[in-house]
């Protein structure tokens, strides 16, 4: 026990028809951040620059619902929110509405550090972000072809109130023309897009933190909040663990679930794997998510209801998986 | 067993020489919106019916800082949040940036029930407004001479600040509780529980004086300055950043459930332990019909009243214990 550990997730809810090289992509992108992060433990670094630095590059790759690659909001528009949160104190930042920023975790990163708030959105988030001088790039950076493509099938799909089929209309780069059953946040899984993309960390000092970030709910009204950047419900870090979430945002929120984790480790001494197995099990209702946590003893854990989540983790003596499945 | 409700207009370090025109007008107010509540509840109206109408009251109040009354940003404009929780179902809805919306609750609720979203935000929540025919009014409406004073002196003293300072005379004995810059502003907020258990809370603010623009605190957000389940309601208000932090209205309940504490003690341990003196206030009540009112700093406008005939109005401590 102890030592450092890491876990990092792409969305929880995936296609169970998604085409095998798909698959591959996601478990290459994974390994890769999750290398990453290990690299910068192994350094020495502090979990709260870690879970930042990972996530900044699974904002950067187009593949999951994070910076570039988000999911569309109704106007075919980007609207990007993140939140990051340091164990050790208990500080947070967050941002919501975002549209230019290149690295929302970053901004969220600099609210807590450098702004005396804990959350910032839309035009004032974008102003602060013109003042520190972040990166930022036109809104269509964000914008990929595929995205494009499940906006019109989503838009399609909640107009059709029982039928689950998807019409096969253009995008092939998707598992769009398999039937379904399953849905989630009111779409199709195939259409369905994972929300968010996350990574916890404890470092050698037994300090936990953990990161969110997303571009939100396919054909979402804009401004539209879901629980990323919501502290307690889909990011929360204290002194005992690091936990981030990802699925139904509305489930999550109610179920303050991130939160959950932590609580019923502080307030019932359960172990990790145990606080997330009763959260998953016991606060979801009918509701669809999974989450990964991290403890201050250098364990790791991770547990979803849905189809599957994208996620990896490693820690120090050596251990490391990458998976999507069950 | 019975029904039971509270309510608070915001905690903080409110000065005992508060002066007596500054001080009567708000006990008034909490004497209205407290009949205006148990009327309700009397009427059998649904608890999550109540905590709406109240708040609704304490917005449409001036000296709250909430709806008409709201503190304004640093740009001298008006960005309101809100959120409402229902205790039997967990559902709950939020929004946050509203400037033209005459009840900010009322617009939270409709998101609540009208959307299959949670939380709405600045323009998208707006236009929301608009298309649900809510009622909404030039800006201008929620700004009041008060609010345009505090703005002025928190610029001159470079810092956001309490709401209830006088904003004509600058009286030291404020400086050294908030000397870390941060204010501790109020917010409104009630929590009702009917005869049955059902459970709601609901909060609502304008947020810091001199905030940034675009700044959400902790009232929209659930399990900071709002939570409502099957064993308690309550609504936090105090400084935003520590009620994020520290999960406030979601720890009573997790105390409550998880380690068995009681309402009282519950409330009790989270102001105490888990968030800075000089922070947090909460209001909360139980399923069981018990109320309690808790807080950290020098006081809490507020108001409580059970179904057995106990009823009470205060902004410092209590007399007994």
């Amino acid at each position: 026990m102890g030592g450092w550990a890491i876990a990092v997730h792409g969305g929880a809810g995936v296609d169970p028809n998604l085409p095998p090289h798909r698959q591959e992509e996601a478990k290459k992108l994974l390994t890769r951040c999750l290398n990453l992060g290990i690299s910068a433990l192994r350094s020495n670094h502090s979990a709260i620059d870690v879970v930042e630095q990972v996530v900044s590059e699974l904002e950067t790759d187009p593949l999951f619902n994070s910076g570039r690659g988000s999911a569309l909001a109704a106007n075919g528009t980007v609207e990007m929110e993140a939140s990051i949160m340091d164990g050790n104190g208990r500080r947070c930042g967050a941002v919501s509405g975002l549209t230019t920023v290149k690295n929302p975790v970053s901004l969220a990163r600099l609210v807590m550090d450098k702004s005396p708030h804990s959350y910032l959105a839309f035009s004032g988030a974008e102003d602060f972000a013109r003042q520190q001088g972040v990166e930022l790039v036109e809104n269509e950076y964000f914008i990929t072809e595929e995205n494009v493509g499940m906006l019109k099938l989503a838009k399609e799909a909640n107009t059709i109130v029982f039928d689950y089929r998807i019409p096969a209309v253009g995008s092939d780069t998707c598992s769009a023309v398999a039937e379904s059953p399953f849905q989630m946040n009111g779409l199709p899984i195939s259409v369905y897009a994972p929300e968010t993309v996350g990574c916890v960390v404890v470092d050698s000092q037994g300090r936990c933190a953990a990161a969110t970030s997303t571009g939100g709910l396919m054909n979402k009204m804009n401004g539209r909040i879901g629980d990323s950047p919501l502290i307690g419900a889909g990011t929360y870090a204290c002194n005992l663990c690091g936990v981030s979430c990802t699925g139904e945002g509305e489930a999550i929120i109610r179920g303050t679930l991130a939160r959950e984790v932590a609580a019923v480790m502080e307030y019932k001494g359960l172990g990790l794997q145990e606080a997330v197995d009763f959260v998953i099990k016991e606060r979801l209702d009918e509701g669809f998510a999974g989450l990964i946590a991290v403890s201050n003893k250098g364990d790791v854990a991770c547990g979803f209801n849905t189809t599957g989540m994208f996620r990896g983790c490693a820690t120090e003596d050596g251990f490391m998986e990458v998976n999507i499945w069950e | 067993m019975g029904w039971a409700i509270a309510l608070h207009g915001g905690a903080g370090d409110i000065p005992v020489s508060l002066a007596a025109e500054r001080r009567k007008p708000r006990e008034a107010a909490l004497r209205h919106c407290l009949k205006v509540g148990v009327n309700a509840l009397k009427a059998q109206k649904s608890p999550l019916d109540v905590v709406e109408l109240v708040v609704r009251e304490l917005e449409n109040n001036p000296h709250y800082n909430a709806g008409r009354g709201s503190v304004l940003t640093r740009e001298g404009t008006i960005e309101m949040e809100a959120s409402i929780m229902d205790g039997n179902t967990k559902r709950c809805g939020a929004v946050s940036g509203l400037t033209t919306v005459v009840n900010p609750i009322s617009l939270a609720r409709l998101v609540m029930e009208k959307t299959p979203h949670i939380y709405l935000a600045f323009d998208g929540a707006e236009r929301f407004a608009r298309e649900q025919g809510i009622e909404t009014v030039d800006s201008s409406h929620f700004i009041t001479q008060e609010n345009i004073e505090r703005l002025k002196q928190a610029k001159e003293a470079n810092r956001v600040q309490i709401d209830y300072t006088p904003p004509i005379q600058k009286d030291e004995k404020k400086e050294t509780p908030t000397a870390n810059g941060d204010s501790q502003l109020g917010t409104v907020g009630c929590v009702a529980v009917d005869s049955h258990g059902n459970l709601a809370s609901a909060t609502s603010t304008g947020g810091l004086v001199n905030k940034m623009v675009g700044r959400i605190g902790d009232t929209p957000i659930i399990g900071a300055g709002t939570y409502a389940n099957n064993l308690c309601a309550v609504s936090a208000t105090g400084k935003g950043e520590a009620i994020m932090r520290g999960t406030v209205a979601r720890d009573v309940a997790a105390l409550m459930e998880f380690k068995g504490l009681s309402l009282k003690e519950a409330a009790a341990y989270v102001v105490e332990e888990c968030v800075p003196r000089g922070n947090v206030g909460l209001v909360a009540v139980s399923a069981k019909g018990e109320v309690t009112m808790a807080y950290n700093t020098t006081g809490m406008f507020r108001a409580c009243a059970t179904e057995d005939g106990h009823s009470e109005i205060a902004i410092w401590p209590s007399v007994q214990n």
